[in-house]
């Protein structure tokens, strides 16, 4: 049952999505990719398109995947409107566990705002955190993402390399590099 | 329902902060900071701030998780919600027309969308490359602990069985951190004392 299987996905990724969008990612890919709900490319145009738009990465990933994984698994569920169930189940359940442990947190860590498990917590997740960035980009250098042949895989990791420049050194926003990419990726190839 | 309902207010000023902020996490805390405590002053300063360590300390979407926190404040679990609601509705009604229209195949059947697409694609590893350095230097990632990221990227990405599970690394860091924290905790004590109770 691709709901069932979808919001356990979504449970695991609300519950143990430390460290913001990105660190994120690689739980996302474990979760979704992994089982073979969605291709490496769609989660690549997924991350693009979160860039594009506003909001937050973990909501617009839970209601992309929700939509498309339900057609994805079987023909019999590609009507839009098991679509649009799934991208409803997966937005509210990647929302569920925080919103009962924020509520919970904020009658109770406010007055221990200091205590050593939450100091402790953090200050071991802030390396791990890097980590899972890190695994999510590696994941992604693959050739869903640069391609196979040399007249694609050259042209993509010059495109890589541009991006980074631009976004890290440069400080241009995301949005605007992914906009050049796409306008250099629709010239080059 | 009139318009000057809390519960209403409080859905429509989430909506909007949700509908117009691009980036998610950071990028909302300050306009929802701006909107809370400036405009509505439904918080202290202080009390905002109270609320976003709370936000921050939880597992999930920061920007959904501070909506929570702040509408629990105002009127308990019934705020939360209405705030919840306001930050998720704007993006997943875009991104749902998005996936409606933009599926995969018609990205494939289309020439121009298909030679766009690959050019974003790489463009998406870097954007992704890029917090990995800002992340560790912000983490004060140093020689004694370069090792744990390269060592939980290598093998979440080699997709062994079990080492490669994002989960087990973030249980283990947390662990290990809350462990190593309280061992260490007198000698901080105490250096913090020395230091005068400076907080960090």
């Amino acid at each position: 049952m691709i709901y069932l299987k979808l919001v356990w996905a979504y449970l695991k990724i609300g519950l143990f999505g430390f460290g913001g969008g990105y660190a994120m990612l690689a739980l996302i890919e474990r979760e979704i990719v992994g089982p073979g709900w969605i291709t490496g490319q769609m989660f690549t145009d997924i991350v693009a398109i979160s860039q594009m738009t506003p909001g937050p990465i973990g909501i617009n990933s839970a209601t992309y995947i929700g939509y498309v994984a339900p057609g994805a698994s079987s023909s019999a569920l590609s009507s839009p409107l098991w679509g649009i169930l799934g991208s409803i189940l997966c937005t509210l359940v990647v929302v569920v566990p925080s919103f009962i442990l924020t509520i919970y947190a904020s009658h109770f860590i406010t007055r221990h705002r200091e205590s050593a498990i939450v100091k402790g917590v953090f200050t071991g997740l802030r390396p791990v955190v890097v980590g899972l960035i890190a695994s999510a980009a590696l994941l992604l250098m693959n050739s869903a993402n640069f391609g196979s042949t040399p007249a694609e895989v050259i042209p993509g990791i010059i495109i890589c390399v541009a991006a980074f420049c631009l976004v890290y050194f440069a400080k241009i926003h995301p949005i605007i590099v992914i906009l050049l990419a796409g306008a250099a990726g629709y010239i080059i190839f | 329902m009139a318009m000057n309902n809390i519960f209403v207010k409080l859905f429509i000023t989430f909506f909007k902060i949700g509908a117009f902020t691009f980036g998610g996490g950071w990028a909302m805390i300050s306009i929802i900071e701006k909107e809370i405590v400036d405009k509505h002053r439904w918080l202290a300063r202080e009390e905002f701030l109270d609320q976003l360590a709370v936000a921050q300390s939880m597992p999930g979407i920061l920007a959904v998780n501070i909506s929570v926190a702040v509408g629990d404040k105002l009127r308990g679990t019934r705020g939360s919600v209405c705030a919840a609601l306001g930050t998720i509705l704007p993006s997943f009604m875009i991104i749902l027309a998005i996936a409606i229209f933009l599926t995969p195949e018609a990205i494939k059947s289309n020439d121009t969308l298909s030679r766009i697409f690959k050019g974003i694609r790489p463009a998406v590893v870097a954007l992704i490359v890029a917090p990995v350095i800002s992340s560790a230097k912000s983490a004060k990632i140093g020689w004694k602990t370069v090792a744990i990221p390269i060592v939980v990227a290598l093998l979440i990405w080699s997709k062994l069985p079990v080492v490669s599970s994002p989960i087990l690394w973030i249980v283990a860091g947390g662990a290990g951190g809350y462990i190593w924290f309280r061992k260490h905790l007198k000698a901080l004590r105490n250096a913090d004392s020395a230091k005068g109770g400076g907080q960090a």
